[in-house]
């Protein structure tokens, strides 16, 4: 079983590596949209997913955006005011991250399967920087890291929909804040029979800002002492013609 | 209508902006004042990253004290030596603000250090402004024809800073001190420029009446164009070191400023001196109480994100 475990996640790591003929292809997905421009008016958006299955399952959709590294502080108090004091950093935690599946996973799945694959914001693998963390902490900072991504609107604890028709074709509505980080983000599709993964795919989605936004971040980020100035020349412009304007009438 | 902020990294809506940016423009028309103390906690309120907020604003007082300095200019109320003596010490204050900002926000403390400075600078202004307008309006109560207020600095005064070294002579603030003294306080209110996303304004103006006894007239004129070049410093050093300033933000906030502005500088005229700067130090007390209430608070959520990789 262990080994039939291991066997099925490189299965699934690799994409469907199955000698498929092109009729016993399991599951077959794709996105509306592999492009999320983040424009000037950007206030979020929807991808929708589609795809097919071979027969009877269970499909689990997992959203995972670009691995950042985070620090965490907590505040505690000091006399009279709070303040942040001690920190702990944590390594290529995905910016970004949704669950959807079609009913219950927990109907489905076993917590061992659902831990292997992280599926569920509760098993994802934190790794932290300071590798000999007691368990309390670990625990805490992973609860702490969690709750602030959820408020951001970033992690969503509570599962999606995934509709599925005729036991064959699904389909489900993948939905962006505004605030999602740009990068490049992995959709994983898994199809589950008996409580296992059967099938696996993995879509990229590449969210990227666009137009003036994005050359003004480029702009400010790569030509920063340039950036500098020009906000400055455009300061000193607009308070200048703010003033002539406003002498006339 | 929203808007994605670039360097913010968030969406917002223009007309939030537009609105806030008017509403402090209308209140520095009215006041006389920079309003980058009250813009700036303003921007942490609605969720901008402090860093952010410091950056852009500085950014945006440059405009607002190039539109403010010109009519100061053609009516000669600018001490240019003075102005040039303020300048360098606030270029080395400034520099070093931001210095101390980034290693201030490596170490998670910066938005503790911006929120202490806010709340012991405009608590001391509010309350020092509240007591004096208080005092000068039971003082017009009991005495209508009313003794104009005494000077700090009369002539013969002679204090320990009268003995300083390298004095210059300022010809039109009418002054022969040491060069030292202006320097001193452009270098301390540089650091709070570059600190607190401030012109500094609250702080140069009382210093320049009260510790170098400038003429009045002069003060504001020369307070401004100094704030240009300190701001423009800050602002260059933000964008160069931290990558904290948005244009889009500045520039939206900058046309809410200068139509508010207009507005207030017109009901200013019209409105009596003591009862505004009673509303003035009211509006300053309570943002400085919503910022020291949040300090000692139990916060809901003690756990934040922190460092760079935010």
């Amino acid at each position: 079983m262990k080994t039939g475990l291991i066997l099925m996640a490189f299965v699934v790591a690799f994409g469907i590596a199955r000698p498929a003929t092109a009729q016993s292809v399991p599951l077959v997905a794709d996105l509306s949209n592999h492009l999320v421009a983040i424009t000037t008016g950007f206030t979020g958006t929807d991808v929708l997913l589609f795809g097919a299955t071979d027969g009877p399952g269970d499909v689990v959709i997992v959203v995972r955006g670009p691995a950042t590294d985070v620090t965490i502080r907590r505040k505690n108090r000091f006399g009279p005011i709070w303040a942040n004091s001690e920190a702990i950093a944590m390594r290529d935690v995905p910016s970004f991250y949704n669950v959807a599946s079609n009913r219950d996973i927990a109907e489905f799945t076993s917590e061992r399967i659902r831990a292997l694959y992280e599926i569920g914001v509760e098993n994802l693998k934190l790794k932290f920087v300071e590798p000999n963390q007691p368990e309390e902490t670990r625990q805490t900072y992973g609860d702490a890291l969690i709750r602030l991504n959820t408020e951001r609107g970033l992690y969503s604890p509570e599962n999606g929909k995934v509709s599925l028709l005729a036991n064959r074709l699904f389909r489900a509505e993948l939905h962006f804040p505004a605030n999602v980080p740009t990068g490049a983000y992995e959709v994983g599709i898994y199809l589950f029979r008996n409580g296992d993964v059967v099938s696996g795919e993995f879509v990229p989605l590449i969210i990227s800002k666009t137009g003036i936004g994005a050359e003004v971040y480029d702009f400010a980020h790569n030509l920063a002492p340039i950036y500098g100035l020009f906000a400055i020349v455009i300061a000193v412009l607009a308070g200048w013609a703010a003033e002539a304007a406003f002498r006339r009438t | 209508m929203q808007i994605y902020l670039p360097i913010a990294e968030m969406s917002v809506n223009i007309f939030l902006i537009l609105g806030m940016g008017g509403v402090v423009g209308l209140l520095s028309g009215l006041f006389g004042v920079g309003g980058g103390f009250l813009m700036t906690p303003l921007l942490f309120f609605i969720g901008v990253p402090p860093a952010v907020a410091v950056g852009t604003e500085a950014n945006q007082i440059v405009a607002s004290s190039v539109s403010g300095v010109l009519a100061h200019w053609r009516r000669g109320n600018v001490d240019l030596r003075m102005g040039a003596v303020l300048t360098v010490g606030g270029f080395i204050g400034s520099t070093f603000g931001v210095a101390l900002f980034s290693v201030l926000r490596g170490l998670g403390q910066i938005e503790l250090v911006i929120s202490l400075s806010y709340v012991v600078f405009l608590g001391v202004i509010g309350g020092l402004m509240f007591y004096e307008s208080a005092k000068a309006i039971v003082r017009q109560r009991a005495a209508p024809t009313g003794r104009s207020p005494r000077s700090a600095r009369g002539p013969g005064r002679h204090t320990w800073m009268h003995g300083l070294p390298f004095k210059m002579r300022f010809r039109k603030s009418k002054l022969y001190i040491s060069a030292l003294l202006p320097l001193g306080i452009g270098f301390i209110v540089g650091i709070l420029a570059a600190i607190m996303g401030v012109g500094g304004g609250f702080v140069m103006v009382p210093a320049m009446i009260y510790l170098l006894g400038m003429p009045t007239q002069v003060v504001i004129g020369t307070s401004l164009f100094q704030i240009i070049f300190v701001t423009a410093n800050t602002t260059f050093l933000q964008a160069t070191v931290n990558q904290t300033v948005d244009v889009v933000l500045a520039l939206i906030l900058l046309i809410g400023g200068v139509v508010g502005a207009q507005i207030g500088a017109r009901m200013g005229a019209k409105l009596r001196g003591e009862q505004l700067r009673i509303l003035l130090a009211l509006i300053v007390l309570g943002v400085c109480l919503k910022l020291a209430f949040d300090l000692v608070v139990t916060p809901s959520e003690p756990f934040s994100f922190g460092g760079f990789g935010e």
